[in-house]
């Protein structure tokens, strides 16, 4: 079964925004339990893979990973600029693009503790392309202003600091940012949604042109390789992932 | 200097400063119980660079007086439900860090040296609440470059769980690297292997080059499957079903020592 007449999955169209934000990359870096934006990385590899080598480097996966100098050696090659984009998520993201990923309510005996600030309070300053990525998209995630700052959106001149966040996406629009401002932009938002439906999901104000356009599909070469090698390819390091899309797909197919 | 796990964990003490491995690189999970078991109380893990279901259990049993490190989750599984509770209740000391830290301050320890400076940091509330992290001018630059230094991490004991070590006490690590600073700046490293070879690891150039010599380890205990529920790189998979078993029933105190009790049979829990 092809699926190629199968209707576009949201998470679809999420892989294939994530891709679009990694044009011309490198090198990109996927942390641990990161489907999407593994998919993601693995479609720009696909998409290219007539003109040039995208490297990726999936942690937890063995087959995507180069690195043999133990679980150091990321922010080692980060730190020498080897790293064009990496993703990061988080329990709170507020208007400045900083990032909470520690707990919320006050510190340290948070209402709610989450894991932690992992390689996020470093690795926001040095990769130049940090892509924001969390489905979650309402009040109590995107808030105003983050109970504790794991990674800031913006620094003072004179802090070293290459890297930063490009983008936000969510399950519902995407933003870019501007550290100059320093703040967000609707670019689009997803099937479904408008402009007053972002506003009323999101607790920080935003800018946004006159008319919102809606987030690109995958046209029916990029849907192949989605349904095709990045599926198959993502099964390796996500193989519960890989078969809920394969679900989706068959049950999409069934109804329509 | 091989052993077995209950005379190793006969050398710990309460109050020691403990470093444990990121769940995909060799965690000693046969230690857990034994530690539990012998009732070791006030210990300082260090988790290098993220802690996971030993960590989560030791607080469980309240072995645990602080946990530095960068994230303490399940995985998969979802959050760790005893780190969680102890940390909302102010039962535990929870010292955040970002993973890089914890590798720069092992570094530091490993060179003898007394911290290792490190970029990022500056403007987040890890920094801000890191009394024992210092911000400098970077002294080789023209005009002001903040940078923040880390203070060597020195635990008293590194334990993990890695493939294979031969008899003289080498113990091969292959790519997982980050055990070998644990161990260069540990005073005692204890480790749990999958096999014995009979073979010196060191004689031969090919494994030589990912073994931690013996000159670093101070014993070292055969237990197949010790890493069990989590995998072994390269040789088994992580017990994912396992891990999500414990994690329901961690959510409650009781819950947790029900899982406990039910599964106190350390030498045949696992297959």
């Amino acid at each position: 079964m092809t699926h190629a007449d199968t209707p576009v999955l949201p998470s679809e169209t999420l892989i294939t925004a994530i891709a679009a934000l990694l044009a011309d990359v490198r090198h990109v870096a996927v942390g641990a339990s990161s489907p999407m934006p593994a998919a993601g990385a693995m479609l720009r590899q696909a998409l290219d893979e007539q003109t040039r080598h995208v490297r990726l480097s999936i942690l937890g996966s063995v087959a995507h990973n180069f690195f043999t100098n133990g679980s150091g050696e990321l922010f080692d090659c980060a730190g020498q600029g080897r790293i064009d984009a990496f993703f990061l998520g988080g329990g709170q993201i507020d208007g400045q693009a900083n990032v909470n990923l520690v707990g919320a309510g006050d510190y340290p005996q948070s209402k709610v503790r989450w894991p932690g600030s992992f390689g996020s309070a470093y690795l926001y300053f040095v990769v130049p392309r940090v892509i924001l990525f969390r489905e979650e998209h309402s009040p109590r995630v995107m808030v105003e202003q983050v109970d504790f700052i794991s990674a800031p959106g913006v620094s003072p001149p004179d802090v070293y600091r290459p890297g930063g966040p490009v983008a936000l996406l969510t399950g519902k629009a995407l933003f870019s940012f501007d550290k100059t401002r320093p703040g967000f932009t609707l670019v689009s938002v997803h099937p479904g949604e408008t402009l007053e439906t972002i506003r009323d999901a999101t607790g920080f104000d935003f800018d946004h042109p006159d008319e919102v356009p809606q987030t690109p599909a995958p046209d029916a070469a990029t849907l192949a390789l989605l349904r095709g090698p990045v599926l198959d390819k993502l099964a390796e390091t996500y193989p519960a992932f890989a078969e809920n899309w394969r679900r989706d797909l068959a049950a999409q197919t069934q109804h329509s | 200097m091989l052993t077995n796990v209950d005379s190793l964990v006969d050398r710990l003490r309460d109050g020691m400063r403990i470093a444990v491995p990121v769940d995909y690189a060799g965690v000693a999970m046969a230690f857990t119980r034994p530690m539990i078991a012998r009732g070791l109380r006030d210990l300082d893990l260090v988790c290098v660079p993220t802690g996971g279901l030993q960590v989560d259990q030791l607080i469980g049993a309240n072995c645990v007086r602080s946990v530095e490190t960068s994230a303490v989750s399940l995985g998969e599984a979802g959050g760790a439900p005893r780190f969680n509770a102890a940390v909302k209740e102010g039962r535990i000391r929870v010292i955040d860090a970002t993973c890089p830290a914890v590798h720069a301050g092992l570094i530091a320890a490993q060179k003898g040296s007394p911290f290792f400076p490190m970029r990022g940091l500056i403007g987040t509330d890890v920094l801000r609440n890191r009394p024992d992290w210092k911000m400098i001018d970077n002294p080789f630059a023209d005009q002001g470059d903040p940078v923040v230094l880390i203070p060597a991490i020195k635990p008293d004991v590194a334990i993990f769980h890695a493939p294979m070590a031969d008899r003289a006490g080498n113990v091969w690590i292959g790519r997982r690297r980050e055990l070998a600073p644990m161990a260069y700046a540990a005073t005692d490293t204890y480790v749990t292997v999958d096999r014995i070879v009979d073979d010196n690891l060191l004689a031969d150039e090919t494994t030589a080059a990912g073994v931690l010599p013996a000159l670093y380890v101070s014993g070292i205990a055969h237990v197949p499957q010790g890493a069990w529920p989590y995998g072994l790189w390269g040789v088994y998979p992580a017990d994912t079903d396992e891990l999500k078993r414990y994690a329901a029933a961690a959510r409650t105190q009781e819950g947790f020592d029900a899982y406990m009790a039910a599964t106190d049979t350390r030498n045949d829990a696992h297959p």
